[in-house]
Formats: C-alpha cells, sequence, structure tokens
C-alpha cells in the first residue's frame, strides 16, 4: 500500500525551531495545513511525548509524531518536517533529530499497510541524511517514493 | 511464540517496529506472531508473550514480567533486530 499523499503543504522545509515541542507542532502544522488533521491533534502529539518520553525518535536523526486516531484526524495523512538546526527530544541514542514525520491515522488497522512502506523506505540507513538534506518537496517526495496528490486523484 | 512491539501509542512506531521484527524473525526462519500494542495495554497483552519489543524509554512502563525484554534502538535497522532477536531467542 502505498503511502498517503505528500502535497507541498504537508513538507516544510528548513524550519527553525528552538526545541522539540516547536519541531512537533510544524509537523502538525503541515498535517493541517495538508487537511489531515485539525489543531487539537497537534496538541495531542505533544502530549503523547511528554506522557511516554522520547521513545518516538526512532532512529537516529529522526523523529515519528504521532497520536491515537481520533475525532481530530480528518484523513490519513503523514507530513514532513526537516529542521534548519537540528533539535534535542532527549533520547539517549538517537538525538539530536533533523528530520520530523508526523503521522495521522483513523484506525489501528489500515495504517499498517502505509507504516510498512515507511519501514520500507527508511531501512535504507542513507534516506534520512537524504531527506535531512533535501532543499525542496519533489526531492523529499522522491526519496519516500510518495505521490503529491492521492491516487484517485491522480486517476481522475 | 508470540512476540510483543510496545508504543505509547500502539499505532505509530509500534507498528514499524512489528514489520521491522517481521522481517527479522524470517530472516532467522523463527514462526512467530508480533502483536503492536500500547502502554496502557501491555500487561495484558505481554502476559503469555516471550519477548518484548520496546524502547529504553518505556522499559519502566512494562513493570514485572517474565518475558524478555530487548530493547531497540533504531526501529528500522533489521541488522540490530536481527542480533537482539537472535541472542533472546537462540
Amino acid at each position: 500500500m502505498p503511502l498517503p499523499p505528500l502535497p507541498d503543504t504537508a513538507i516544510a522545509i528548513g524550519v527553525h525551531a528552538d526545541d522539540w515541542r516547536a519541531a512537533v507542532r510544524a509537523a502538525g502544522d503541515a498535517l493541517e495545513g495538508s487537511g489531515s488533521t485539525t489543531a487539537d491533534y497537534t496538541g495531542r502529539m505533544i502530549v503523547m511525548i511528554e506522557e511516554f518520553g522520547a521513545y518516538i525518535v526512532i532512529a537516529p536523526g529522526l523523529a515519528l509524531a504521532h497520536a491515537r486516531p481520533g475525532p481530530d484526524v480528518l484523513t490519513e495523512g503523514l507530513s514532513v518536517v526537516t529542521l534548519a538546526e537540528p533539535v534535542s527530544f532527549g533520547h539517549p541514542h538517537n538525538d539530536p533529530v533533523s528530520v520530523v514525520i508526523g503521522l495521522a491515522v483513523t484506525g489501528a488497522d489500515e495504517h499498517i499497510h502505509f507504516v510498512a512502506e515507511l519501514a520500507n523506505v527508511f531501512n535504507d540507513a542513507s534516506v534520512i541524511p537524504a531527506v535531512a538534506a533535501a532543499t525542496d518537496a519533489d526531492g523529499i517526495r522522491s526519496l519516500l517514493g510518495a505521490n503529491a496528490l492521492a491516487e484517485r486523484e491522480l486517476l481522475s | 511464540m508470540k512476540i510483543v512491539a510496545l508504543c505509547g501509542a500502539g499505532v505509530g512506531t509500534s507498528a514499524i517496529l512489528k514489520v521491522t521484527a517481521e522481517r527479522a524473525l524470517k530472516r532467522l526462519g523463527i514462526d512467530a506472531e508480533v502483536t503492536a500494542t500500547d502502554v496502557a495495554s501491555v500487561r495484558a497483552v505481554a502476559s503469555d508473550a516471550q519477548v518484548i519489543l520496546s524502547s529504553s524509554e518505556l522499559v519502566e512502563a512494562i513493570g514485572k514480567t517474565n518475558a524478555d525484554v530487548i530493547v531497540v534502538d533504531n526501529y528500522f535497522d533489521l541488522d540490530e533486530l536481527t542480533q537482539k532477536l537472535e541472542v533472546a531467542l537462540g
């Protein structure tokens, strides 16, 4: 199953974030901007980290910001934020973070397919630094194998 | 055999861990069921599990368990997970 569409509105490059909260907020803003979530979801992603710690920093330099499904998730979505200056999330091994991926899912089951696709993409260790260094949205889409539009829009 | 992949929400990082773990188990030729779960339900879900995969941050939340707890640093690193699962299950 392909990744959800990654329109320009879901991508922010070279964001200046003072701390991890600002970095996660940028990923939430991008999810909101692409129409995937409302602002409440961004707050819930931050609460997840306040509650459980920096475990969302799942690989060197990469944070997967997300929260549980909820009414603030309008449609499943993905956002990508690259940081101008890497920020620390407080993870013992994988800090500092230069790429934040925002993930919003509507239920536990359907998203596993595109999460598998994310695992495929990032199984190549060179992808995270390449995304961090990308200078435009097309470059990031190409690295992730994502499209700007949903498949149904591409077909129409 | 049952293996549990743990994360805070049960829908994001644990799902990635599940995918990587299934690949590592395939590599090792081990037949096991991998279940993604969250902190709130880990005790119930992991009561009959051999292995719990987790981030170092969440180890405390697991509490007492008979399962081997494997701390995973890089959730995408198939080599790391294969090696750690081999040690735990071998």
